[in-house]
């Protein structure tokens, strides 16, 4: 209990990193997802291509090897195309950086089989009825989509908060794990503060579970 | 455009002019951007000869690239077969008749998938030697982390599955006089696996893209070989080598993927089972891990 005491502010504070982090990560990949879903579902061949091969490309690879390019590769990778050294050491924000490029690609996939849930005919009946193209898109088939898309995307918000546990991977040393990781090396391992961080996770992810899945059991309707 | 989606109506003549013309415009651009870029990097000398030679050099491969792969492999193919026996037992277990098997079985379940896997990793790690006396533990840690883990999301894909088969199956079991063992080994179990093959699959894509966590314990895994050895060993090599073992990770991942959606549209015109082939997202998203 003493090393949870000694360490506790450390390691909290690591973990509102790890929350601040969630919260950008989450900001940032749903913006870009909806953008690489509506690029999927596009008309335009070359536009639906590009966000196919992204996408099949981020979430096959791993996430620590994302991360570990964006540490190690990418400032080299910008220095040789932007021919000058590109001052690209700002840890915190290759982590954002990489993690938002990794999620993307899964809020993408959720939103787009969100979509793919409503039936066909629900877009020709509110065609039917003389609904224009936005309006029947913002009346029945995103309610309908919505609905369809809640229990997936919480399960991406809950498996990127887990995630940004491997953020040491692009350099950045002061999230909850890293810290753990440096006091289990100074003064061996310890259960209660496992069972801390442990706690704090199960606090946070937890009633997102819960929440995301009664507020689609309660949204679903009988088909 | 091939795919109808309910989005967008079959275009009209304004329409598919409409369409050809943004095709025209994003492709050059698209186009632009990738021959820059191209150029760039060719102008310094990413493209050399002198770069991607080692990676046709049998000593690239026989000391860093196989070895990390043969790692990879290892663990991933260790994990994934503990992780099958914990998910059956602990899928089993959840859906038990006893209050006391019923909710140990739950509470652990729910616990390990919601716990972050590095940290069990480190965990594990950690405490392995002060258990089990000295020695190197990054295997034991990894294949561990990812049965308890993994193990856990496939005991709620076991549990959706055999919810997922009507009930009047297992009534008919009961009608025939067979016990509650039978009913399960004869009539749900056969046809639960049909229906969560597919989403089972996809988890074991989750757990081979975790086993990179290796890289945090220096467990000579491929992404340690190819991405923290080779590039040291090979000075500027370090795109090229980002470049190779991506190719490979997106390989053997892309090729259970398409396994596993093979699997499900064999199990969706399947007579075997009346049960609904279990969504893998229904459980828990594939983003799980890392």
């Amino acid at each position: 209990m003493d090393e949870l005491i000694q360490y506790g502010p450390e390691l909290f504070s690591g973990f509102l990193k790890n929350l601040l982090l969630s919260v950008l990560i989450g900001f940032f990949s749903l913006v870009v997802g909806t953008i690489l879903a509506a690029m999927r579902v596009s008309p335009t061949p070359v536009l639906r291509a590009a966000g196919t091969t992204y996408v099949n490309v981020l979430r096959n690879t791993p996430l620590t090897l994302v991360l570990a390019f964006c540490y190690l590769g990418l400032s080299d990778t910008l220095g040789l195309i932007f021919s000058t050294e590109v001052p690209l050491y700002n840890s915190f924000w290759l982590a954002v950086l990489g993690m938002s490029a990794y999620t993307s690609a899964f809020v993408c996939e959720a939103l787009r089989s969100g979509v793919n849930t409503v039936p066909m005919g629900q877009a020709e009946a509110a065609r039917a009825i003389g609904l224009t193209f936005f309006q029947s898109v913002r009346l029945i088939i995103f309610p309908q989509a919505f609905r369809a898309v809640i229990a997936p995307l919480g399960s991406v918000l809950i498996a990127m908060i887990k995630n940004t546990t491997v953020v040491a991977a692009a350099g950045y040393t002061v999230d909850v794990a890293a810290v753990m990781r440096e006091t289990f090396d100074t003064t061996g391992v310890s259960i209660p503060i496992f069972i801390g961080i442990v706690l704090a996770f199960l606090v946070v992810v937890l009633p997102i579970g819960w929440y995301t899945g009664w507020l689609s059991r309660r949204l679903a309707v009988a088909r | 455009m091939s795919a109808v989606n309910v989005l967008f109506d079959a275009p009209g003549r304004r329409g598919r002019l409409r369409n050809n013309l943004l095709t025209a415009v994003s492709g050059l651009a698209l186009l632009a951007v990738l021959v820059w870029t191209v150029l760039k990097l060719d102008e310094k000398g990413q493209f050399n000869w002198e770069i991607w030679e080692p990676f046709l050099t049998a000593e690239v491969w026989q000391g860093y690239l196989i070895p990390g792969l043969m790692g990879t492999l290892a663990a991933a193919a260790l994990g994934a077969v503990f992780a099958l026996v914990f998910g059956a037992v602990f899928g089993i277990a959840r859906l038990s008749d006893h209050r006391w098997i019923r909710m140990p079985a739950g509470v652990i379940v729910e616990l390990f998938r919601a716990i972050p896997l590095l940290l069990l990793i480190f965990f594990i790690w950690f405490l392995a030697p002060n258990v089990l006396g000295g020695g190197d533990y990054a295997l034991f840690a990894i294949v561990l982390a990812l049965t308890l883990y993994n193990g856990s999301v496939l005991a709620e894909v076991v549990r959706a599955g055999i919810l997922s088969i009507p009930k009047g199956q297992s009534e008919a079991g009961y009608a025939i006089g067979l016990r509650k063992g039978g009913v399960m080994r004869l009539i749900l179990l056969p046809q639960g696996i049909t229906a969560m093959m597919p989403a089972v699959v996809s988890q074991l894509v989750v757990l081979l893209k975790d086993t990179a966590l290796g890289y945090f314990i220096v467990y000579t895994d491929l992404l340690n070989m190819g991405f923290k050895t080779l590039p040291s060993a090979y000075p500027g090599t370090k795109l090229t080598a980002a470049v190779v073992i991506g190719v490979i990770y997106i390989a053997m991942a892309m090729a259970l993927s398409a396994f596993a959606t093979w699997l499900e549209k064999r199990s969706r015109r399947s007579r075997r089972t009346t049960a609904k082939p279990v969504a893998v997202s229904a459980v828990e998203g594939p983003a799980g891990g890392a």
